[in-house]
C-alpha cells in the first residue's frame, strides 16, 4: 500500500471515530450533564423533566432534619437567600460534616410532587473547603 | 537546620541551570556530573525536610501547618509530602533524580543528543524549583514556633495514602524524562531505532508507578470515603487517568518506532503529550477550579503559575515538533492490516478516549464561563469513554498477533466465530441465569475475551522461542498486561452490575438483613487512638454458616476537628461485605446508630488486574538476553 492511500485510510478512519466520539459526547453532555438547582433557581425554572439527575445546593434549615423508616432515610429542608425551599430525602448515613445550617449539595432526582430524593450527599470537606457549586451564594448573602 | 535544606535547593537550582546550559551545548560528561551532583544535593533538601517533620520542628512553618506530636511515625513522615509545598519539593526530587539517573545509565552511543537530553532535563528541573523555592516554598521559618502543630489532614493518615503521591509522582514526573528525550531527539532530527529504544524504558519507567499509583488511590477512596465504590469520574482522579491514557498509547507507538522506525512524529509528540497532561493533571488537582472529593491544598494563585508552566513548555516543545516533524523520516513500509495498522488503531482509540475525559473533565468550566453551573458524572463517560476504550478492547486478542508489514489474515474467521460465540453465550446467560443487564454480559465476554487472548497469544508465541521459559521479558509483560486488562474488565463489570447496597438504622441488639447477610449490632464503644478518638461498632454478620465480625469506626481528630469514616470490610473470597458507621439517631426516643452495608462482588479481580498492568510494566523494563538467535523470531513486542 502506498504511503499516501495509507494515510488517506488512516486519516479518514480516525476521523470517521473522532465525529462517532463527538457525537456520541454531545448527546451524553446534553442528556447527563447535571443541572445546578438552588431554591430560587427551582421556584423560577419549575421542575426538571422527570427521572432526570440534577444537583441540588444550598444551607441546611436548622431544625428541619427528620427521620424515616426506622431511622434509614433522612429528610431535611434545603434553604438558600428566596423565600423558596426545597425538601431532600436521603437514603444513608450523613456526610461527615454534615450539620443543620452548614452548606450541602445533593445529586438526585425530584418527585412529580417536588420532593428530592438524593443518591449522593456532599458536605463541606473540612474547615477550608465549600463545594464549589455554594460560592455564588456565599458572595450573594 | 532548614536553613541547610533552604541552601541545598538553592543549591540544587544552581545546579539545574549549569546542567541546562552544559547539556544545551553538548557537553555529555559534564551535563551528567551536575546532574548527578544535582540529585545529591536535592535529596539532602528532601532529607532534611522529612527530618524536621521527624522531630515535629514546629520552627518550621510547613511541619506547623501540617504535622502534630501525637501522629505516628510513618504519618509524620508521610506528611513531608502530604501537603501542597512539600509535595512540590517531592515533585522536584523526583525530577533531578529521573535526571541523574538516566546519566549514570544511558548509552545510546550519541554524546550531543544525551547531553541535550539531560539539558532539557534540567531545564524541566529549573522550572519545578523556581516554581518550588518562589512560589511554594516548604523551608520558611515560623516565628514564634507554637508549642504544637495544626495535625495532617486525617483522611490522609492513611497507610495507602503515604504510598500514593510518591508512586503518583513517579508516574507523572516520569514522564518529564520522556520529554526531555522527545525535545532532543526533535532537536537532532533523529526520531529512530536509538532513539525508541531509549524512550521505550522511560516511559514503561513511568507508565509502571503512575499504574499502581492511581491504583493505590482508588483503593483509598474505596475504603476510606466510605461510599462503597472505586472510581467516581471525580476530576481529580480523570486528572490521573489522562496521563495514564495517552502513557499507554506512547508504549505501544514506541514499539512501532522501535521496531520499523515507523510513527516517528507520532511517538515524539505523544512523549510531549504524556508529559504536558501530567502537568495539567497537577494543575487541575492544584488550582482548585475544579470540584473534587479529592481535593487538598488548593491555591488559585500556584494555579495559574502551573498553567504558565504548561504553556511554556508546550510551546517550546511542540514548536520544536512543528519545525522539525516534516523532516522526520519515514520507517519500513506497512498496510493498515497489519501490526502497524493494529497498534495505530489502538493509539487513535486510546487518544479519542483521553479527549472524551478531557471534555467531561473541563465541561463544567466552559459552561461556567457562559453562567451555567452544571457538572458531569459516571453516566457521561458510561456513554462515551466506556465504548470508545471497548473498541479496542474487542479488536486486542486478534491483531496481537498481526505480524509487521502485512497481517496473515488466514486465522481471521476462526477469531471472529469464536468471539461471536463467546458474546452469544454471555448474552444467554445475562438474559438467563445471571439476569444482569445486555451491556454487563457483553463487558463479562470481553473480560473473559481479553484473559483467553492474552494466553493464547503467550501460547503463540512460546511455540516460536521453543520454551516457554526461553521467551524475552516483554512477552511475558505482555501477557501479564493484557491479562490483567482483562481481569480488570471482568472485576469492574461484576462489580459495577452485582452491587448491592443499602441503609441500616439499628439499636444495640438489633438485626437487619443486607443481600442475604443478617447483621446484628453487638455493641458501639467510645475508643482512643494516638491522635484521635472514636466510635467503633461491633457487629456480627452472618449468612448460611459463614459469620464474620465487623468492626467499623468513626474516628475523631480533635487537632483537624474532623472526622473520617474508617469503614470494615469482611472478604468472602467471592466479594467485599463492607460496612460504614454514620452518626446515631435518635428515632422514637430511641437511639440507633445508622450503617451503610455494601456487597461489592469480584473488588479484588478488579485490583489485581490493575497490579499485574503494572508489573507488567516493570517487567517489560527487563534488557532482552542477547543470546537469543534472531533466527528464533524477533521479540516484536
Amino acid at each position: 500500500m502506498r504511503a499516501r492511500t495509507r494515510r488517506l485510510y488512516t486519516f479518514g478512519i480516525a476521523a470517521a471515530l473522532i465525529l462517532a466520539a463527538a457525537a456520541l459526547a454531545f448527546f451524553a453532555l446534553r442528556e447527563n450533564a447535571n443541572l445546578f438547582y438552588t431554591p430560587e433557581v427551582l421556584a423560577e425554572k419549575g421542575l426538571p423533566p422527570e427521572g432526570r439527575e440534577v444537583k441540588v445546593g444550598g444551607w441546611v434549615e436548622p431544625g428541619s432534619l427528620t427521620y424515616a423508616d426506622g431511622g434509614a432515610t433522612m429528610r431535611f429542608i434545603v434553604i438558600d437567600n428566596s423565600p423558596s425551599t426545597i425538601t431532600v430525602s436521603f437514603n444513608g448515613v450523613a456526610p461527615d460534616l454534615f450539620r443543620e445550617g452548614q452548606g450541602v449539595v445533593a445529586t438526585g432526582t425530584f418527585t412529580p410532587e417536588g420532593e428530592f430524593i438524593a443518591r449522593q450527599l456532599l458536605a463541606k470537606h473540612d474547615e477550608n473547603y465549600q463545594p464549589r457549586e455554594l460560592k455564588p451564594l456565599e458572595a450573594g448573602g | 537546620m532548614i536553613e541547610l535544606g533552604h541552601f541545598a535547593a538553592f543549591l540544587a537550582l544552581g545546579l539545574a541551570l549549569a546542567q541546562t546550559v552544559l547539556g544545551l551545548k553538548g557537553e555529555r560528561r559534564l551535563a551528567g556530573l551536575t546532574a548527578i551532583a544535582g540529585f545529591g544535593v536535592m535529596s539532602l533538601a528532601f532529607l532534611i525536610l522529612v527530618f524536621a517533620f521527624m522531630r515535629s520542628d514546629f520552627s518550621v512553618a510547613l511541619v506547623a501547618n501540617n504535622s502534630h506530636t501525637l501522629k505516628p511515625m510513618v504519618y509524620k513522615i508521610a506528611g513531608a509530602w502530604g501537603n501542597h509545598e512539600g509535595s512540590m519539593a517531592l515533585w522536584c526530587l523526583v525530577t533531578i533524580g529521573f535526571g541523574a539517573i538516566a546519566a549514570a545509565t544511558m548509552r545510546t552511543g550519541r554524546e550531543t543528543f544525551e547531553a541535550r537530553a539531560l539539558g532539557v532535563q534540567g531545564m524541566l528541573a529549573v522550572g519545578s524549583l523556581a516554581y518550588l523555592l518562589f512560589a511554594s516554598s516548604p523551608f520558611l521559618r515560623l516565628d514564634p514556633a507554637p508549642f504544637q502543630g495544626a495535625g495532617l489532614n486525617p483522611l490522609l493518615q492513611d497507610p495507602a495514602l503515604a504510598l500514593h503521591p510518591p508512586m503518583l509522582y513517579l508516574g507523572y514526573v516520569g514522564y518529564s524524562f520522556v520529554f526531555a528525550l522527545a525535545a532532543a531527539g526533535l532537536m537532532e532530527g533523529r526520531i529512530d531505532r536509538v532513539w525508541a529504544k531509549e524512550a521505550r524504558i522511560w516511559s514503561l519507567a513511568a507508565f509502571a508507578p503512575l499504574t499502581l499509583g492511581i491504583a493505590l488511590g482508588s483503593y483509598w477512596a474505596y475504603y476510606e470515603l466510605g461510599w462503597g465504590g472505586w472510581w467516581f469520574w471525580d476530576p481529580v482522579e480523570n486528572a490521573s487517568l489522562m496521563p495514564w491514557l495517552i502513557g499507554a498509547a506512547l508504549l505501544h507507538s514506541v514499539i512501532v518506532t522501535e521496531k520499523r522506525e515507523s510513527f516517528a512524529a507520532w511517538t515524539a509528540l505523544l512523549a510531549v503529550l504524556s508529559f504536558l497532561f501530567s502537568i495539567l493533571g497537577a494543575f487541575l488537582v492544584r488550582s482548585g477550579v475544579l470540584t473534587s472529593v479529592h481535593a487538598f491544598a488548593v491555591d488559585p494563585e500556584r494555579g495559574t503559575l502551573l498553567l504558565l508552566g504548561l504553556l511554556g513548555y508546550g510551546g517550546f516543545a511542540l514548536g520544536l515538533f512543528a519545525l522539525r516533524a516534516p523532516s522526520l523520516l519515514g520507517g519500513k513500509p506497512w498496510t493498515l492490516l497489519s501490526r502497524e495498522g493494529a497498534l495505530m488503531a489502538n493509539n487513535v482509540v486510546l487518544i479519542v478516549a483521553t479527549l472524551t475525559v478531557l471534555l467531561g473533565t473541563l465541561f463544567p468550566l466552559i459552561a461556567e464561563a457562559f453562567g451555567r453551573t452544571i457538572s458531569v458524572g459516571e453516566p457521561y463517560f458510561n456513554l462515551t469513554f466506556v465504548p470508545i476504550l471497548a473498541l479496542a478492547l474487542i479488536i486486542l486478542p486478534v491483531v496481537q498477533a498481526w505480524a509487521w508489514g502485512k497481517a496473515d489474515l488466514k486465522a481471521w474467521t476462526r477469531w471472529a466465530i469464536g468471539g461471536a460465540a463467546l458474546t452469544a453465550v454471555f448474552m444467554l446467560l445475562g438474559v438467563g441465569p445471571l439476569n444482569i443487564p445486555l451491556g454487563a454480559a457483553f463487558g463479562l465476554a470481553l473480560g473473559f475475551w481479553l484473559v483467553f487472548g492474552a494466553v493464547w497469544e503467550m501460547k503463540r508465541r512460546a511455540m516460536n522461542f521453543g520454551r516457554v521459559f526461553k521467551m524475552p521479558a516483554r512477552v511475558w509483560a505482555m501477557t501479564l498486561a493484557h491479562a490483567g486488562l482483562g481481569l480488570f474488565v471482568l472485576g469492574a463489570v461484576l462489580e459495577t452490575s452485582g452491587r448491592y447496597e443499602a441503609t441500616l438504622a439499628l439499636p444495640v441488639g438489633g438485626t437487619g438483613t443486607v443481600a442475604g447477610w443478617e447483621i446484628t449490632l453487638n455493641d458501639v464503644r467510645a475508643i482512643e487512638g494516638p491522635n484521635w478518638y472514636a466510635d467503633k461498632a461491633e457487629l456480627t454478620a452472618r449468612k448460611g454458616g459463614t459469620t464474620a465480625q465487623l468492626l467499623p469506626m468513626k474516628r475523631f481528630y480533635p487537632a483537624a476537628a474532623m472526622p473520617t469514616t474508617e469503614t470494615a470490610i469482611h472478604k468472602t473470597g467471592a466479594g467485599d461485605l463492607y460496612v460504614a458507621l454514620g452518626e446515631q439517631r435518635e428515632i422514637d426516643g430511641e437511639a440507633r446508630w445508622v450503617f451503610r452495608v455494601y456487597y461489592n462482588p469480584m473488588v479484588d479481580v478488579l485490583y489485581l488486574g490493575v497490579v499485574l498492568i503494572g508489573l507488567g510494566g516493570f517487567l517489560a523494563m527487563w534488557p532482552a538476553r542477547r543470546s537469543l538467535k534472531p533466527a528464533a523470531g524477533e521479540a516484536s513486542l
